[in-house]
C-alpha cells in the first residue's frame, strides 16, 4: 500500500510539474466541450428558400407565408421559371426550391389533393434530410389549416388530404441539439484524455529508460499498475466534474437523474479505459506508436458509439460490434441519466457490462505487463 | 568467507533470432570483489547484465545471483541487487530529494530509513544544498554519482554498474571510483563495465568479452603477464586484434 502511495505521489508531481501537459489535460477539454457542442449540432437554420409560384392564388400565397413565418427558412426570392431556380441552386444561392404548380388551389378544392414540387440541395446529405423534415412539418401544418377551410366551402365529408409521412423527433421536439450533444461530448472528453494520458504515460517511461529501472526493483506488477493508473482515474473523475459544471453553466443541460449514480458508473468506466491504455502501452515501444493505436480505437469507438449516428441505422454486423464498444455504454448511460432521469435499475445492464469489461481489460493489462523480457 | 561466490554463471546464452549476443559465457564473481566486465561496443555486456538482474530471460545456460536462480527467482534477485543502467534512468523532472524518496519508497525502506539514508548520501555527494533542484538540470557527472547512490539505497549485496563513467570528466571519474571503493570496502560486490582501460586497472579481476564470448578472465596483473604487455589497454587491443 505504501509502495502504491509513492508511485501515486510521483505521478502527480510529474503531471503538475509538466507545464506543457496541464493545459492539455484541463483547458483543451473545456474548449472541446464548448466548441464541439456548438459545432456538432444537426440543427439547420437560415435555410435559403426560394419558390416558383405558378398558381398565384391566395392559397399558394398563404403556403409561402407559412415558410416565411418559420424561423428555419429565409424566404429569399420568387423565381419565374424552373430553369432559373435550378441554376441558382447550382450556384449555391438557394438550398430549397418549392414549386407550386398552376391550378394548385383548384385541384385542392376539386380533387382534395394537389402536388407540390420540392427540390433540395443534397450536397450535405444530413442537412438535406433535416430540411425535408422541416418542409414536411410546415406542409403538414398547412394541411390541417387548409382542411378546415376547405370543409367550409365543400359541403361534403372529405377524405383526408394525402400527405407523405414525416419523421418526428421523440426526445427533442424542440430540436435542441445541444441538450442532446453535450452529454455525449462529455463522454468523449473523459474518454480521450484518460486513454491518451494513460497510454502515453508508461510508454514514455519505456522511452526514457526509467521503466527498466523500475523493473529491477522488487515492486509487484499490480502495485506498479495501480499506482500508475490511480492518478489518471482521479483526473478522469475531475474531468467529469468540470464537464458537468460547464454543461450546467453554459448549456443549461438538464440533469434529471441521480448524479452520484453517474459518478459510480464513470468510476467503473474509467477503469476500462485505463486498462485499455495500459494494454496499448504494453504492446508499443514509443509514444508515437501508442498514440496511433489509441487514435485508431478512439475513432472507431466514437463513430460506432451512437453519438453521431444512431446505432439502429447501422448494418447488423456493426450493431453486434457496438456491443463491445465501451463508449456506446457511457453515451447511453450519460444520456439516460442526465436527460431522462434513469435510475440504477435502468442502467444496470450497462453498469454490469462495463464492470465485466473493466475486469477483463485490467486482467489482460496486468498479465501482458512483463517485468522480464 | 572471502571466497564465497555471489554470482555463478555457466554457459549463459542469449540469442536474438539466429544471432547470439551472449554466447555461452561462464564465470564466477566472489563476494566483495570489484569485477570488471570489459568488451568492445556490441560485445554483449549489457545483454549479459540484463539476464543477471532478472529483466531478460536467458535463451539457455545457468546463472545464480546471490544464491537465487535467474529463471525462477528473479524477484528475489531484485531485492538483493542494485543496478545502474547504461542510460541515465532517474527522473529528470523530479528533484534530487524526490528521486531518492521515490526509489527508497519502492524498495520498501521505512520513512525513517529513507530520511537517514538520503541525508547521508547527500552529504557524501556534496549535494545537500541542491537537493531541491530538478535532476534534469544537473551536470552528467553529478547525475551519475546520484544514480550510484540511489542504486545503493537499499544496501544491495551486489551492484551492477553498466558504463557508469561514460562521458564523465576525469575528476568526477576519480570521485566515482572512490565511491566504488567505499562501497566495496563495506562488503558490496561491484560488477562494473567500462571502456576506460585505466579503470580496468582498478578492478580486482577483469573479464574481456569479444563478440558474445569471454576471451580472457583474470586479475589485471596476470592478464598483463599472460599477454606480455605493460597495460590493460594493450591487453584489450591484442585480444580484439587476434579475433579479427
Ligand atoms: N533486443 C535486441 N534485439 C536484437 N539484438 C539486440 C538486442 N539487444 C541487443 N542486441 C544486439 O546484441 C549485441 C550486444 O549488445 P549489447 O548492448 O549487449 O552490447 P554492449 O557490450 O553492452 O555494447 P556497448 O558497449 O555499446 O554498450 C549488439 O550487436 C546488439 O545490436
Ligand atoms: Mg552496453
Amino acid at each position: 500500500m505504501r509502495t502504491i502511495g509513492y508511485i501515486v505521489q510521483k505521478e502527480f508531481k510529474q503531471i503538475f510539474r509538466n507545464k506543457g501537459m496541464l493545459p492539455i489535460i484541463f483547458i483543451l477539454p473545456i474548449l472541446q466541450l464548448v466548441i464541439l457542442s456548438n459545432a456538432a449540432t444537426y440543427e439547420v437554420k437560415n435555410i435559403k428558400f426560394a419558390y416558383i409560384d405558378a398558381d398565384r392564388t391566395s392559397t399558394s400565397r398563404s403556403l409561402i407565408e407559412k415558410f416565411n413565418a418559420s424561423s428555419y427558412f429565409d424566404v429569399l426570392m420568387d423565381f419565374p421559371s424552373n430553369k432559373i431556380a435550378n441554376f441558382a441552386m447550382l450556384a449555391g444561392e438557394v438550398d430549397v426550391v418549392l414549386e407550386i404548380p398552376i391550378h394548385f388551389e383548384r385541384n385542392l378544392i376539386k380533387e382534395k389533393s394537389a402536388t407540390l414540387g420540392i427540390s433540395i440541395n443534397a450536397i450535405d446529405g444530413a442537412a438535406a434530410g433535416l430540411e425535408s423534415v422541416y418542409i414536411n412539418q410546415i406542409i403538414q401544418g398547412y394541411n390541417r389549416d387548409i382542411r378546415v377551410s376547405l370543409m367550409d366551402t365543400s359541403h361534403r365529408s372529405i377524405k383526408p388530404i394525402n400527405i407523405s409521412s414525416s419523421p418526428s423527433f421523440w426526445y427533442n421536439t424542440s430540436l435542441d441539439y445541444k441538450t442532446f450533444m453535450v452529454p455525449g461530448i462529455l463522454v468523449l472528453l473523459v474518454t480521450m484524455i484518460t486513454l491518451f494520458l494513460s497510454g502515453m504515460n508508461i510508454v514514455r517511461e519505456k522511452e526514457i529508460g526509467t521503466l527498466e529501472q523500475i523493473n529491477v526493483t522488487p515492486i509487484k506488477k499490480s502495485q506498479f499498475i495501480m499506482g500508475k493508473l490511480f492518478p489518471f482515474w482521479i483526473i478522469g473523475m475531475g474531468l467529469l466534474t468540470i464537464g458537468l459544471i460547464l454543461a450546467k453553466l453554459i448549456f443549461n443541460t438538464p440533469m434529471l437523474g441521480n448524479i452520484p449514480l453517474l459518478y459510480l458508473y464513470t468510476s467503473i468506466y474509467i477503469l476500462v479505459i485505463l486498462g485499455m491504455g495500459l494494454l496499448i502501452s504494453n504492446f508499443t515501444d514509443t509514444q508515437q506508436q501508442a498514440m496511433f493505436i489509441a487514435w485508431f480505437f478512439i475513432v472507431i469507438f466514437i463513430l460506432m458509439s451512437g453519438l453521431f449516428t444512431p446505432i439502429e441505422s447501422m448494418p447488423q454486423w456493426a450493431q453486434i460490434f457496438t456491443e463491445i464498444n465501451p463508449i456506446k455504454y457511457f453515451v447511453e448511460v450519460m444520456r439516460m441519466v442526465l436527460l431522462k432521469g434513469a435510475g440504477l435499475q435502468v442502467i444496470l445492464p450497462q453498469l454490469l457490462k462495463t464492470l465485466a469489461y473493466a475486469l477483463v481489460m485490467n486482467a489482460l493489462a496486468v498479465w501482458s505487463y512483463k517485468k522480464v523480457n | 568467507m572471502k571466497n564465497e561466490n555471489v554470482i555463478e554463471v555457466e554457459n549463459l546464452t542469449k540469442a536474438f533470432g539466429a544471432f547470439k549476443a551472449v554466447n555461452a559465457i561462464s564465470f564466477e564473481v566472489k563476494k566483495g570483489e570489484i569485477f570488471g566486465f570489459l568488451g568492445a561496443n556490441g560485445a554483449g555486456k549489457t545483454t549479459a547484465i540484463k539476464m543477471l538482474i532478472g529483466i531478460s530471460h536467458p535463451t539457455s545456460g545457468k546463472a545464480k545471483v546471490v544464491d537465487f536462480d535467474v529463471y525462477t527467482q528473479p524477484e528475489a534477485i531484485k531485492r538483493n541487487i542494485g543496478y545502474m543502467s547504461q542510460r541515465f534512468a532517474l527522473y529528470d523532472d523530479l528533484t534530487v530529494q524526490e528521486n531518492i524518496n521515490f526509489f527508497g519508497g519502492i524498495y520498501g525502506l521505512s520513512r525513517k530509513a529513507i530520511r537517514q539514508k538520503s541525508k547521508d548520501s547527500l552529504v557524501e555527494l556534496g549535494m545537500h544544498e541542491i537537493s531541491s533542484k530538478l535532476v534534469g538540470s544537473l551536470p552528467l557527472g553529478w547525475k551519475q554519482k546520484l544514480s550510484f547512490s540511489v542504486a545503493l539505497l537499499h544496501e544491495p549485496k551486489i551492484v551492477f554498474l553498466d558504463e557508469p563513467t561514460g562521458g564523465v570528466d576525469p575528476i568526477t571519474r576519480r570521485q566515482f571510483w572512490e565511491m566504488i571503493y567505499k562501497a566495496a570496502d563495506q562488503g558490496t560486490t561491484i560488477f562494473v563495465t567500462t571502456h576506460y582501460m585505466d579503470e580496468a586497472e582498478y578492478c580486482d579481476r577483469v573479464s574481456i568479452m569479444v563478440e558474445g564470448k569471454i576471451e580472457a578472465l583474470d586479475t589485471p596483473k596476470n592478464l598483463k603477464q599472460q599477454f606480455k604487455v605493460a597495460s590493460m589497454n594493450e591487453v584489450f587491443l591484442k585480444l580484439a586484434r587476434n579475433i579479427e
